[in-house]
């Protein structure tokens, strides 16, 4: 039955592809690439990656980045949760999660880009009467050797992430009777939940974690928009030396990607160092007993630091939007001189290749994942096996795969994998490493609700004599429409988002949304590049428009499947 | 009327080599076994052994027959067998007619008339069109029970149907519920830790103990 093949199939199709491009990558590192002529294994790719300028600078960037970025995330996070306290405040934050999570990596990073420029929003708000600027000063802001704007483009979009991971797993443990337990004996509510519930947390956002690690120490697209230059960061490098036209510099590209491997690798070292400290120091903390100390100020930073970062995306968006519209823009005035539709004018005939584009590979992918799984769930429901019973916890770590492994250590192994049998197929090889990626983030988003549906309306249905094809169809999928929508919605902002998987399995020429805004990041002109980024980041909004009206559209007279999943 | 009988021969259900459930009975036509236990003496287990619903983590054991036809291994969906549960369980996307409709067996003829006469019976006369969620807790049992006999069950199982009712509502659901199932000639199992629901079922009682 073909059902029963799926979650072999999923395994297949995360697993076969990374372990055949991380492959294909360390065999030319080592120098041996027939099609290029390296016949023989060598060293030389690795003395040839030694010898390049900054290398050091670049690997340095990289691992900083991986681990700054997720402490900062993470700390954030943790803290926002302990000081939450259901207020107005609190509610909109959680809200603004999902749409924020749904804002491409790319879009989000050139709207930061935007706000801290010299010339950018904040220093047009704060001049000329806080600074006394009447020119923009001439500092590197954006793309700062350090990558510390690349951090803090990161940090926006990871903490919507996390925050979200954290509210789907915080329902298992009981938080209202643990934190109310602590509190009876003497703590403050924010140390009561750090106390409390961090600890038990943890454990259960740690692939989501690890995830983010791997995320910001191999991201291309951001750093190319935010990161340093001279020299970039490591993953950029490969890129760069992938792409270049003398073709004998893949191996010197390969062997990059292998030792970004080793980066990304050596960051979760790292981490894995912290967490036994924090472990360590945390356990100390706890045995402290301190019940108010701490308390006022911890509250304080979480808060803040969410509202700062959730403003800082926000207001970037808005920026955006207003550089998309200006017309002249003398420097201290905070809003344009003029507004004109000239640029989205002139990028309009430009536009409409790119965006069907990119909605093609977005619903393939996501169709394809949803197809997935859906009959993975499904097959996991019939077969009676549960989610706990040890084994699907490893099959569970798989489709975190490809989410850890970086993209640009196995992506373009495969393409030199597909280039080597000859396939040239470039949208549906688009398509496929969108799926890669596209996959594990439907069938999380879907688990959840699928495996909580409760069994007695499937059991129901069948003793009423309803095969189990048709209990899927018109008892499960029905009532389960909201969390598909949901489902297919985070699947197309997943892609839409993409930047790699199309450009390089694309071979260039697939142009998305984001592959042309990316582009568009080495010194186009900031309107032009308002309205790219403004299209793609309005496009998975688009999906969650459809996923929230849909069913309130079609359920509109049925009052049991309004609000509830 | 029809006719029907429910054979439970030497049926034993375990759990890892312990023996959770033990019963040998046969229910006659429009007849009631209770089961009582306290929670966790494995009614549940038992139910869902009949229904053809048992995780495979237990191990089962023995022969159930319907009509003298052995039903131990057909699935769920083609053993006769109907389930009414504590919740009515009306699906939200469909009607209230919808929900009838969705039993009844695909050759019935005059499906809208018989949903109509159904809706009549219980006093729910012009509910057909209605949305489940906004009818009353009477109401959405007294539909659940309707839809359960509109799909022509041969036997039915009832797992505690009253106990999450209104106490002035529970003894007029039980008597409701009786009288139909005896006038359709059902042979029922009632799973309860309720001894009036032993007493108004009027028929055989077991004991299961933990």
């Amino acid at each position: 039955m073909l059902l029963r093949l799926t979650p072999a199939l999923i395994v297949t199709l995360l697993v076969g592809p990374i372990v055949a491009g991380v492959g294909m990558v360390l065999l030319p590192a080592f120098g041996y690439l027939p099609a290029l002529g390296g016949n023989a294994l060598s060293l030389a790719p690795w003395r040839a990656l030694f010898a390049q300028p900054g290398l050091a600078h670049s690997v340095a960037v990289s691992l900083t980045s991986g681990l700054v970025t997720t402490a900062v995330s993470l700390a954030i996070v943790l803290l926002f949760l302990a000081g939450t306290s259901g207020s107005r405040l609190d509610r909109w934050l959680r809200r603004l999660v999902s749409p924020l999570l749904s804002v491409p990596h790319a879009a989000a990073a050139f709207g930061l880009a935007f706000l801290i420029a010299p010339s950018g929003l904040v220093a047009r708000l704060l001049s000329p009467g806080i600074t006394g600027w009447e020119r923009p000063p001439d500092w590197l802001i954006v793309q700062d050797p350090w990558g510390l704007s690349l951090m803090a483009g990161l940090i926006l979009k990871e903490i919507p992430f996390l925050l979200l991971m954290s509210l789907a797993a915080l329902p298992q443990l009981e938080v209202p009777r643990r934190v109310a337990m602590a509190r009876s004996l003497g703590y403050r509510p924010t140390l009561a939940w750090l106390k409390v519930v961090a600890p038990a947390l943890y454990p259960l956002i740690r692939l989501p974690v690890y995830a983010v690690i791997a995320f910001a120490s191999s991201v291309v697209d951001v750093a190319m928009i935010l990161g340093p230059t001279l020299p970039p960061t490591l993953a950029v490098s490969i890129l760069e030396w992938f792409n270049d036209p003398d073709l004998s510099h893949r191996f010197l590209a390969s062997a990059g990607a292998v030792l970004q491997l080793g980066v990304t690798l050596a960051a979760l070292a790292g981490w894995w160092g912290l967490e036994c400290l924090a472990r360590r120091l945390g356990r100390r903390w706890i045995d402290a007993g301190q019940r108010r100390r701490g308390e006022g100020c911890l509250r304080l930073t979480g808060k803040s630091a969410m509202l700062a970062t959730t403003l800082a995306a926000g207001l970037g968006l808005i920026g955006l939007a207003l550089y998309s519209v200006a017309g002249f823009w003398r420097f201290p005035h905070s809003l344009p001189d003029s507004l004109t539709l000239d640029h989205w004018l002139g990028a309009m005939p430009s536009l409409g290749g790119p965006v069907s584009t990119t909605l093609i590979i977005a619903a393939s992918a996501t169709l394809l994942a949803l197809l997935l799984a859906l009959a993975a769930l499904e097959n996991e429901q019939r077969s009676g096996k549960h989610p706990a019973e040890g084994r699907l916890l490893s099959a569970l770590s798989l489709l975190y795969l490809p989410l850890i492994v970086p993209q640009i250590a196995f992506l373009f192994g495969l393409v030199v994998l597909f280039e080597t049998v000859g396939w040239r197929a470039r949208l549906p090889l688009a398509i496929f490493g969108h799926l890669l990626f596209v996959l594990p983030y439907v069938f999380l988003s879907l688990a959840e609700a699928y495996r909580r549906f409760d069994p007695r309306w499937s059991q129901l249905a069948r003793t009423l004599g309803r095969s189990p094809n048709a209990t899927f169809w018109r008892i499960r999928l029905p009532m389960l429409l909201a969390p598909v929508l949901t489902a297919a919605a985070v699947g197309l902002a997943i892609s839409i988002g993409q930047y790699l998987p199309t450009h390089l399995l694309g071979a260039g020429r697939i142009t998305t949304v984001t592959t042309e805004a990316v582009s568009l990041a080495s010194g186009a002109n900031r309107r032009v590049i308002g309205v790219w980024a403004l299209v793609q980041a309005s496009l998975p909004l688009l999906g969650f428009v459809i996923a929230i009206g849909v069913p309130r559209l079609l359920w509109a007279r049925r009052r049991g499947l309004q609000g509830a999943p | 009327m029809t006719s029907h009988r429910l054979d439970l021969e030497n049926v034993d259900i375990r759990l890892d080599g312990q023996l959770l459930v033990a019963l040998d009975a046969t229910i006659g036509p429009g007849e009631v076994l209770t089961v009582m236990g306290p929670s966790g003496s494995g009614k549940s287990t038992l139910l869902a052994f009949l229904a053809g619903f048992l995780d495979p983590a237990f191990e089962a054991r023995g022969r159930v027959a319907l009509d003298g036809r052995d039903i131990t291994a057909l699935p769920a969906e083609e053993r006769g067998i109907g389930l009414l549960f504590q919740d009515p369980l009306l699906f939200p996307h469909l009607s209230v007619a919808g929900n009838l409709r969705f039993g009844m067996p695909r050759h019935t003829h005059d499906k809208s008339r018989r949903i109509a006469q159904a809706l009549d019976d219980v006093g729910l006369e012009g509910f057909g069109d209605r949305d489940p969620a906004t009818l009353s807790g009477g109401q959405k049992a007294r539909v659940a029970l309707m839809r359960l006999l509109l799909s022509e069950p041969r036997t039915v199982l009832l797992d505690e149907p009253f106990s999450k009712l209104d106490t002035h509502l529970r003894q007029e659901m039980r008597e409701l519920v009786f009288d139909h199932l005896h006038q359709a000639g059902l042979p029922s199992l009632l799973v309860t830790h309720d001894r009036d629901d032993a007493a108004a079922a009027g028929g055989q009682v077991i004991e299961l103990s933990r």
